[in-house]
């Protein structure tokens, strides 16, 4: 499912490029790096960064596919992957009528989204309190 | 007026006036010019009027050793910005663009680097030319207001160019409308300054060819 | 959803999980241009944030702006948003109609005062105000009227931005935008004025009422909500270039964001439609692509979502989210060419420049005639005569 751009995209052919694949791979690099000797965790939005045709899948394609694939179901489903690089994730987002609404590329352990969140635990609890006093 | 609206009047009505004054002014002087003559040579000829013409038209754009020798400075500088400004005016695509659409012909365009870079060396070069005609006393002792305008006149397009093609300092559609607006003001001035050089030196040196021609020596 | 919830206590009341509205912030700071670490700020934001009342009123205009926006079929984040704000008023997408959505803005109006948003999409006609109208009154009046109490306007799309289409010359309708007619009319008194609709018993001089543009025939849809986005986190307009647009979006020209800018700096051009040079995706610039002067967010944030741009489908950018737009000389014009028949100018010119010097020519050549007749010798002051020029 990610990351899969529609065909429309593919149309202009030409080998135009912005020249922002390279110093994109190094600003996750160096996130990287930050994270193992820090732990400073990055995001970067992919929708602010002006990509030609086909850049987005090369970026996808040197990023690769890891081990871990989290589908989710929020708001409209989501799926974060792990790449082939630990602790770079690529997350793609959409909302209920399947729309894109966010393309992002997280250097973390794990994305925020996918933990999960103490309001959701404490309302969690109040329903499973009521289910167990049935 | 904002920018988007000065870009139009500069690429409409200024420019329709620029041309009408342009066009006129050359053409009266070259036509008094024309029609004053020269003396007429009753001796007999002795050689070709036309073959002597001609060639001193090319001919004389290789500078003669006592020239190069005394005034070296001039005729390097001289050559280098006119080569730029020539090479920058007729190859830079967005001007081929302009020019077809005014004559209706079509031209390859040169890499944009090269005309960037070209730019770049021409206004040095004409720096260099304004310190020269200042700080030397001679070119200081002939030199007159129309020169030091007509100096201006041609640097503006092209520092107003490149601005306009890097996209610094101002708006875009302002920095296009002060380009165009700078060759619009050396088209109006052209015809009542030096510049005038850019036809009459056609003439000057067909004459002076043609009259060595005519007596038979190269001119 | 009741109008005292803030959109927190909404979007929970509507089954969204604190990681749904997350995602939810997370996509509204892309929205806006946003870095992502402003999100947990944003998220503070709006779950405390009141939903704002909104008036859309739509003036002389085609209802692109609209399409663009909520596309009926198929709701988006623009759609969400558009459940954390209570659209009060919207000709095509209220129930109401008539006398009673008339009444329902006037309440919307009276209860909000001054915390309301106005959007306005289309021109507004001061011709004669017949010339738009909506349930008998003109668009100069209800735009007076329902400014007056507004804390904000938002000109929607190039017609209320800039005056659009209906301003293109000869403007028969004498449209005007929504700046400019403030700035013309602001400080009169709407005829519908009576003095207890909405508590005032003086007109409100709406003349420097603030404005923020949305320009773009239409608008990208996500500028449209981003705007709205960040209004509603923050309270306040975003900052604004010197057009009155917000700088997040129509910061940068379409010429620095294209993907073909290396060919336009190598001279590789397309010189007609389905060329070799087209087919090869090279520059548009001689097919009249006014990206060089066009300010917009088309390049990189696209349209569809993020799907395709003019440019990347091959058609040179019209310039449409520009100030007189239409009548920029041409969509198929390079910004490079005259907008005028120059080749007709010079042809004329040349022939008075041949006739005025054909007519000095005769005169010098009889002065000269009458000068070697008199044996008029050539002075000092003759050489010196030259020497002033």
């Amino acid at each position: 499912m990610l990351p899969h751009i529609d065909d429309a995209c593919h149309s202009v052919p030409g080998s135009a490029a912005t020249g922002n694949v390279i110093p994109l791979l190094h600003e996750v690099r160096h996130a990287l790096q930050a994270l193992l000797e820090q732990g400073a965790e990055t995001v970067i939005d992919l929708r602010a960064i002006p990509l030609g045709p086909g850049e987005e899948e090369r970026i996808a394609e040197t990023l690769g596919r890891g081990e871990v694939q989290v589908s989710m179901s929020a708001l409209g489903p989501s799926e974060l992957i792990e790449t082939r690089y630990p602790g770079v994730w690529m997350s793609l987002h959409r909302n209920q009528e399947g729309e894109v609404i966010g393309r992002y590329i997280e250097i973390c352990l794990v994305p925020s989204l996918v933990r999960s969140q103490e309001a959701d635990i404490r309302y969690g609890l109040q329903e499973l309190d009521s289910r167990l006093q049935e | 007026m904002t920018p988007a609206e000065l870009l139009m009047w500069v690429r409409g009505p200024a420019l329709q006036f620029a041309t009408v004054v342009f066009v006129v002014g050359v053409a009266v002087r070259i036509l008094e010019i024309l029609l004053l003559g020269r003396k007429p040579d009753l001796a007999e000829a002795r050689g070709s009027e036309v073959i002597g013409g001609l060639r001193t038209i090319i001919s004389r754009s290789i500078p003669d050793r006592g020239t190069l020798q005394r005034s070296s400075f001039n005729v390097v500088a001289g050559y280098i910005f006119h080569a730029g400004f020539f090479l920058a005016l007729f190859f830079f695509a967005p001007h081929i663009l302009l020019l077809h659409d005014v004559f209706g012909v079509y031209w390859p365009s040169l890499p944009t680097q090269f005309i960037d870079a070209l730019t770049v060396v021409s206004i040095i070069t004409l720096l260099a030319v304004l310190f020269h005609r200042i700080t030397h006393k001679v070119m200081r002792f002939l030199s007159r207001p129309s020169d030091y305008v007509a100096w201006l006149l041609t640097i503006l397009p092209l520092i107003t160019g490149y601005l306009a093609f890097h996209r610094v300092g101002l708006a875009p559609p302002l920095l296009m409308a002060l380009h165009i607006g700078s060759v619009e003001l050396l088209m109006i001035v052209f015809p009542f300054t030096k510049l005038m050089h850019a036809f009459t030196l056609f003439l000057g040196r067909y004459y002076n060819g043609a009259i060595a021609g005519r007596r038979g020596v190269n001119a | 959803m009741t109008k005292d919830q803030t959109i927190g206590e909404a979007l929970r009341a509507r089954g969204v999980s604190r990681r749904g509205f997350l995602k939810f912030c997370a996509a509204t700071a892309s929205l806006m241009a946003l870095p992502p670490a402003m999100v947990p700020k944003i998220a503070a934001a709006l779950e405390k944030a009141r939903r704002p009342s909104v008036i859309w009123l739509s003036f002389q205009e085609c209802t692109g702006c609209t399409e663009s926006l909520t596309r009926s079929h198929s709701p988006t984040i623009e759609d969400l948003i558009f459940n954390s704000i209570s659209l009060d008023y919207h000709h095509t997408l209220q129930a109401a109609s008539g006398t009673a959505a008339e009444e329902d803005r006037k309440t919307a109006m009276k209860e909000n005062y001054g915390k309301y948003l106005l959007v306005v999409d289309g021109s507004i006609p001061v011709g004669n105000p017949g010339f738009s109208t909506i349930a008998g009154v003109s668009n100069m009046d209800m735009l007076l009227e329902t400014a007056a109490g507004a804390a904000a306007i938002i000109a929607v799309g190039t017609c209320a931005a800039f005056g659009g289409i209906p301003y293109a010359d000869p403007n028969p309708t004498k449209a005007r935008s929504v700046t400019a007619f403030l700035k013309e009319y602001g400080n009169r008194l709407p005829n519908t004025f009576t003095v207890d609709e909405t508590g005032q018993t003086d007109p409100v001089d709406v003349t420097n009422k603030p404005v923020i543009n949305v320009s773009g025939c239409p608008p990208i849809p996500v500028v449209i909500s981003g705007v709205l986005a960040h209004f509603l986190t923050f309270g306040k307009l975003p900052e604004l270039d010197s057009l009155g647009r917000p700088m997040a979006f129509y910061g940068k020209s379409i010429h620095d964001r294209c993907y073909r800018r290396p060919f336009y700096d190598k001279g590789l051009f397309a010189n007609s439609f389905d060329d070799e040079g087209a087919k090869k995706g090279w520059c548009l610039y001689k097919l009249g692509c006014k990206g060089p002067t066009t300010y917009n967010a088309c390049a990189t944030t696209k349209w569809n979502e993020g799907t395709s741009f003019p440019i990347q489908s091959g058609h040179p950018c019209l310039g449409c989210s520009e100030p007189d737009f239409w009548d920029g000389g041409g969509f198929y014009k390079a910004l490079s060419t005259p907008t005028g028949d120059i080749t007709r100018t010079a042809v004329y010119a040349i022939g008075a420049g041949a006739a005025a010097g054909v007519a000095l020519g005769a005169l010098n050549r009889s002065k000269r005639a009458h000068m070697r007749k008199t044996h008029s010798k050539v002075g000092i002051d003759d050489l010196e005569k030259g020497d002033k020029s």
